[in-house]
């Protein structure tokens, strides 16, 4: 018999394979694409929240006025930097992953 | 009329930003890239409720690989250079569904999106057509200055000077031999309600101009300038520095055009020199002295004009701040 | 009650689109198919319509916004001919992939270049592996009749495929014929408000266009492919109810003075009308010829063409378009690999008449009967073009 590589028998092709499922990449952990993952330190974070509206994944998480800081959601996160790169108080370092 | 679908514009603040995420993570766009970032901005702006049209490029390949979407609202892919003429279709039949009462009767933002590819080249024609006809919808182009999707080819965006795969410096050539073709004021030309221009370092900007243009009633056309660390040759954490010099350096002004006047949207009095922009950026780096200062002075020469269009001054740049 | 009346047959597409109660119309004018959207562009424009006629820049944006149409789930409507059928061809492909149901009259035209605002089928028989369900109308009758139906398949929760009615260009589109044009009531009980399956709205949000990885593929097009063969049931079942409704029948291929033929030719659309006479006189000059004229295309039915030719000794098919440089043009190399698994298969040949809107007369169907009578199987290498001045 020869080799198949599909991902699911044509009789369970929705319509149009159209998905139904929205938002549903998140079930895709793009964060183990990175080499590196950004570090806070959170003294020097003043919540100003620009690492949250300039990441191209959308992950980081507002830990709420209380904690009063962003976390990045490792599942996603691809290690760009860009969080690093605008911080204004230099408060988040990028740190190798271990292999 | 404009001012009054504006009368109850709600200004998005930077303690007002819209926590939800209507693109999902998980998307295969590059790290660092602009362009994801850009789109993820327009969306926050308007919020799930919208229908997005995608021309096929980076966005949309990278969001709907089946089985999964990244998008949080409803959303068609067809072709390449018809986003403009798929989004008249679903205008079209939402206008007559809810004259019809099939539909409920409520107005839903319709948003076409695309590439520069997809919008300046293939997609040209489409979009002339859609916003001639005076459909009600918001048309974003996502501009990365080339064909990168399909590995980085030159569009009519691509700037002066720079280096793709389809311009590439050589013996005979400097790269990219044309200057960048001004879609904004291609879409201006055609008298439509609001055109504007954005990019992702200024983000408060961006979001309100997004939320401008679907509150207004008719055709609205929003030029994104949305750096591409891979195309680009960049380190991908500078993608926000390298929208913000651009605006810095005048090479991409901000600015809106309301019923046909040109409004300054930042005035930039004391530019950072053009070298400063292209140090980043891969693409640029086989320039030499004298071509970089024939470019400034043509950058230069193009955000005069904007100034001169627009009349009066804009708010001025500030040295100190980054961004809002 | 219906009413008979003369009427342009472009316009009796116009009539039934009205009747049908479309909602979205977007198409951009081509000759010979002007009349039918100017038409159409009246009925809206003086309110006896209520659609959104969106006067696209050119056909691939007119395929572009029925997309856009049909998934935000209104009925929707276009129509073309010749090069902006060509123009559209991408695009046709995404239609039956994205299960969008629409409905587009094609004034069939010869395809440039030299460029030709005259008939055959070169445009609709390029298309002919898009996945559309094709159907082909001989006269002004059939082609509101089918226009109507066409709605009801298309949108039916089995089907949901956009289909295609070819009706040829200026020799049919443009001739005025008697016909019943039904009334509204009648069409609305036959014709019911388009349900959509599946459309474009924020209570639930669907992504439609994916990125199909080549893990994904075959099976999508396996899906459409079968969708594509069963939607035949639907189309004799609807076939059924418009005979019950409205009096006339229809069937996927239809016979004339076949019973007993030991030659039957093969046609498809308004040329049948004239073969049909050159059979009558032949059957008095005693020649034992009959005429069978392909009304479903696509799917192609199988099953009920091999029911209607069994029996015959040598089968002349007719095409109106050429596949250059093959031994066969489509409509015969469909019915030849149809048929050569028969045991008893029949001598098959084939020709080409009225390319590029070149005149069909008796006299050329008979000589295709008698030719058919010379030659054989090894001695026709190739489509014979008839009329073509050495």
């Amino acid at each position: 018999m020869a080799k198949i590589d599909a991902l699911i028998s044509w009789k369970e092709m929705p319509l149009g394979a159209h998905v139904d499922r929205p938002g549903s990449t998140v079930d895709f952990k793009t964060g183990d694409w990175r080499s590196q993952r950004p570090v806070l330190n959170r003294e020097k974070c003043i919540y100003c929240g620009l690492c949250s509206i300039y990441c191209p994944e959308g992950c980081y998480q507002d830990m709420g006025s209380e904690e009063k800081y962003f976390l990045a959601d490792l599942d996603y996160c691809k290690g760009c930097g860009i969080c690093v790169h605008e911080c204004p108080k230099g408060a988040i370092e990028m740190v190798v992953e271990e292999v | 009329m404009i001012a009054d679908d504006l009368k109850n514009f709600k200004k998005i603040t930077a303690k007002t930003i819209p926590q939800d995420e209507p693109l999902a993570p998980g998307h295969r766009a590059c790290q660092g890239c602009g362009e994801v970032l850009a789109l993820r901005m327009v969306l926050k702006a308007i919020g799930r409720e919208m229908i997005a049209v995608s021309a096929t490029g980076c966005m949309e390949v990278c969001t709907s690989t089946f089985p999964q979407t990244s998008w949080r609202m409803p959303w068609l892919h067809v072709a390449f250079e018809n986003a403009a003429a798929v989004a008249s279709g679903v205008e079209g039949a939402y206008k007559v569904l809810r004259r019809k009462g099939r539909i409920a009767d409520k107005r839903v933002p319709i948003v076409a999106i695309a590439g520069d590819g997809g919008t300046a080249d293939i997609g040209l024609q489409a979009l002339s057509g859609a916003l001639e006809r005076w459909h009600d919808f918001l048309y974003v182009c996502l501009d990365n200055e080339a064909y990168m999707n399909t590995g980085i080819q030159r569009s009519s965006a691509t700037p002066f000077g720079a280096m793709t795969t389809t311009s590439p410096p050589g013996k005979k050539s400097k790269g990219q031999y044309t200057w960048k073709k001004n879609m904004p004021a291609i879409a201006a030309a055609h008298g439509i309600p609001y055109v504007a221009t954005a990019t992702p370092a200024y983000h408060l900007d961006l979001m309100n101009k997004v939320r401008k243009a679907v509150t207004i009633q008719g055709p609205a056309y929003i030029h994104i300038y949305s750096p591409c660390p891979t195309g680009w040759r960049m380190r991908p954490e500078l993608s926000v520095e390298s929208s913000r010099l651009a605006v810095q350096s005048r090479v991409f002004p901000l600015y809106e055009v309301i019923d046909g006047q040109y409004i300054l949207s930042r005035k930039v009095n004391k530019p950072k020199p053009l070298a400063e922009y292209f140090k980043a950026q891969g693409r640029f780096r086989h320039l030499d002295e004298v071509t970089v200062a024939e470019i400034e002075a043509r950058v230069n020469a193009e955000y005069e004009k904007i100034v001169k269009l627009a009349g009066a001054d804009g708010p001025p740049e500030s040295e100190a701040e980054k961004s809002e | 009650m219906s009413k008979r009346m003369g009427i342009e047959v472009s316009l009796a597409v116009s009539e039934a689109v009205k009747l049908a109660d479309a909602d979205v119309i977007a198409a951009y004018p081509i000759t010979p198919q002007t009349h039918i959207v100017e038409h159409l562009s009246e009925l809206v424009a003086d309110g006896e319509l209520d659609a959104e006629f969106i006067p696209v820049e050119s056909e691939h944006s007119a395929m572009s916004t029925c997309i856009g149409s049909a998934a935000a789930g209104a009925r929707t409507f276009t129509a073309t001919s010749s090069q902006g059928l060509a123009l559209m061809h991408e695009l046709l492909y995404m239609p039956p992939a994205l299960r969008l149901p629409m409905v587009m009259a094609v004034a069939n035209r010869a395809m440039s270049a030299p460029i030709s605002i005259w008939n055959d089928h070169s445009d609709i028989m390029a298309e002919r592996d898009t996945g559309w369900i094709q159907l082909f109308v001989e006269n002004g009758q059939e082609t509101l009749d089918l226009t109507l139906q066409a709605f009801r398949i298309s949108e039916h929760p089995d089907v949901l495929l956009p289909v295609a009615v070819n009706l040829d260009g200026f020799t049919l589109s443009h001739v005025i014929e008697p016909l019943m044009m039904p009334e509204r009531d009648e069409v609305k009980r036959f014709l019911p408000a388009y349900q959509p399956v599946l459309q474009l709205d924020i209570a639930r949000p669907v992504s439609m266009g994916m990125f199909g990885i080549p893990e994904i593929y075959t099976e999508t097009k396996k899906a459409t492919d079968e969708v594509l063969r069963n939607s035949k049931k639907t189309i004799l079942a609807v076939w059924d109810e418009f005979n019950r409704v409205f009096g006339r029948r229809y069937a996927p291929v239809e016979t004339y003075k076949t019973e007993g033929a030991e030659t039957i030719l093969i046609s498809m659309g308004s040329i049948s009308e004239t073969a049909m006479t050159a059979v009558d006189e032949m059957r008095d000059q005693g020649k034992s010829v009959g005429l069978l004229r392909i009304r479903l295309w696509r799917p192609f039915p199988d099953e009920e063409f091999k029911a209607a030719v069994a029996g015959a000794k040598i089968i002349g098919v007719i095409d109106r378009c050429l596949t250059l440089g093959s031994h066969g043009n489509p409509v015969f190399q469909e019915i030849r690999s149809l048929l050569y698994p028969l045991s008893d298969r029949p001598q098959i040949f084939n020709f080409t008449l009225g390319i590029g809107g070149r005149d069909a007369t008796r006299d050329d169907f008979k000589f295709i009967h008698d030719r058919c009578q010379t030659l054989t199987q090894e001695g026709q290498d190739r489509f014979e073009m008839v009329g073509v001045l050495e």
